[in-house]
């Protein structure tokens, strides 16, 4: 591993991140709608912030997982990627690189979302902390489908479903029981509860579903880096 | 000396589908080899195998006397030596689709490898100097022409000062003088020492620029050797074309009868042009495959 080199992919994935308008937006647009929601809209009956919770929570799982899988499929698409390879980065600095800097972006807009709710103190530290572990979640289940895909098509065609389930079980889980027993099971869900209810409402299966959440996107992940080097070896991809 | 690159009976299948077969060769260092071969003969799959970006399916590759693949690593790093700085990667590559990052200039593309290389920012300038992109250096990849990212795409391929320079189709779709430009490029690394590998489908370019060109059909090399002597291994008809002020062709044999005929055209001064049908490399590929290559 070398630093100079992930340093090198980290800087180059922030400057091509912020000429890049289709994953530009993901990272502002929710924290603004968060934003525009909470100043405006102010119902009796909803929880205090309940639009910042709400649109964080679809923005930890979409903003990083769009955006790491974007970024990959781009560069194998384009042939950037093998160039990158053959100057000896290995894919292990590429991912690092790569995926903190998505990490880094995710957690910008993380602080958005706390400035427009005027968090301060443990409450600002509980809000980032949960923030960051959902988008680790996220950036794995992102890398995985990114290191998939051949091309960008098919990164949108296998992320927006899986985005769309775990974004949306936070909010449908409140209108529906049966959703509601089936989204305890997701990170997005857990995660989501965790933030708007505080570090008391974490129970014991809370760090069981977290746990196990981000160990299967990780086995997910390995198990597709693992057929890529095999394809690589064998011929099969181009 | 050890060759810059040496194949033996390299051999590749694509889904049980024989692409390359049993492929040997040898490159001396500083010389420039052509691979020429129609579309889907296989070059750029070669050219991946001994880039290690494809492993091949028998055979093995050596780049400087050390085997492909085995020690990815130590192949494409440079102890130091005649031509390139210690720790210079031992090959560059210019892939046949660029590979270029399309939302930065032609100088922040440089300047990422030359960071990932470690080369000082001042070998930017210069190359980017003789390949011509200097006044383009802020102009985004995405705006240059087609002949401008071929020259950056080989400017990044010489950045760090290779001893192996591997080029897919270098000058393809570009105008005559553009190619011509790549050429004069590409002549000046053979000058530093560089041990040059292409591919092209351009007879003239092979004829004009290699020192051996080996042609590739279906997966096999059909022919090697330096450009002028495989035209004169298949000069089997040896005739004289003469082209008379009258517009007339005459064609005679070698004989001693047609050199009489010949003084007496001279004689006459009725000869325009005289010209020998030794036949160029297109005319060999034909003959050997049976199919045009540009085909
Ligand atoms: N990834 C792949 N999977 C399956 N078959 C492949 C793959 N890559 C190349 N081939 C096949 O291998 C053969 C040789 O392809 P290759 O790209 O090496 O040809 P080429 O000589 O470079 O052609 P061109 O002049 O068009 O670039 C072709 O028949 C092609 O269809
Ligand atoms: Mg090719």
């Amino acid at each position: 591993m070398s630093l100079r080199h992930i340093l090198t992919v980290f800087f180059k994935q922030g400057k091509d991140i912020m000429r890049n308008r289709t994953i530009l937006i993901q990272f502002v647009l929710f924290p603004v709608l968060a934003a525009i929601m909470e100043y405006s809209v102010k119902p009796e009956e909803l929880p205090e912030h309940f639009f910042i919770y709400m649109f964080a929570a679809m923005y930890f799982v979409m903003a990083p997982l769009t955006g790491m899988s974007a970024v990959i499929a781009e560069e194998k698409e384009k042939n950037t990627l093998r160039v990158l390879l053959m100057a000896d980065v290995t894919p292990a600095e590429y991912l690092a690189g790569t995926g903190g800097c998505i990490f880094l972006a995710g957690m910008a807009g993380s602080c958005m979302f706390a400035v427009c709710g005027g968090f301060s103190g443990g409450k600002l530290a509980w809000f980032l902390l949960m923030m960051a572990a959902g988008t680790a979640v996220s950036l794995v289940a992102g890398a995985a489908i990114g290191v998939w895909s051949r091309n960008q098509t098919s990164a949108a065609s296998l992320s927006v479903p899986v985005m769309m389930v775990f974004s949306f079980l936070p909010m449908l889980s409140m209108f529906n029981e049966a959703v509601g027993r089936a989204a305890k099971y997701a990170y997005s869900q857990q995660i989501y509860r965790l933030m708007a209810e505080g570090s008391s409402a974490a129970k014991g299966e809370t760090g069981i579903v977290l746990a196990g959440n981000f160990l299967a996107v990780f086995l997910i992940f390995r198990y597709v880096c693992g057929r890529q080097q095999r394809g690589s070896k064998k011929s099969a991809n181009r | 000396m050890v060759n810059a690159i040496e194949l033996r009976e390299i051999t590749h299948y694509f889904d049980g589908k024989m692409v390359l077969d049993h492929i040997s060769l040898n490159v001396g260092k500083g010389e420039i080899l052509g691979l020429l071969g129609p579309s889907g003969a296989g070059k750029t799959t070669l050219i991946r195998i001994l880039t290690g970006q494809l492993a091949q399916t028998s055979g093995t590759a050596y780049l400087s006397g050390i085997e492909t693949g085995k020690h990815a690593g130590k192949t494409r790093r440079n102890a130091g030596g005649a031509s390139g700085r210690a720790g210079a990667p031992l090959t560059g590559m210019m892939t046949d689709d660029c590979g270029l990052y399309e939302r930065f200039s032609a100088y922040e593309n440089l300047h990422l490898f030359a960071r990932i290389y470690n080369v000082p920012r001042s070998r930017i300038e210069e190359i980017l100097r003789a390949v011509g992109l200097w006044e383009a250096r802020n102009t985004a990849v995405s705006k240059l022409s087609k002949g401008m990212r071929q020259r950056l795409s080989f400017a990044r391929a010489v950045l760090a000062g290779p001893q192996i320079l591997f080029l897919d189709e270098p000058s393809c779709g570009l105008d005559p003088q553009t190619a011509a430009e790549i050429h004069g490029l590409i002549r000046q690394q053979k000058q530093a020492g560089v041990t040059v590998f292409l591919t092209t489908h351009n007879m003239q370019e092979a004829t004009k620029l290699c020192d051996h060109t080996a042609l590739l059909n279906g997966g096999v090399i059909v022919e090697y050797g330096p450009p002028e002597e495989i035209c004169r291994r298949y000069h089997h008809q040896k005739k004289l074309l003469l082209r008379l002020s009258g517009g007339e062709n005459v064609v005679l044999p070698h004989t001693k009868e047609a050199a009489e005929t010949v003084a007496d055209y001279l004689r006459r001064e009725q000869i325009d042009t005289i010209h020998s049908t030794e036949p160029d490399l297109e005319t060999v590929f034909m003959e050997l495959t049976g199919r045009r290559i540009d085909q």
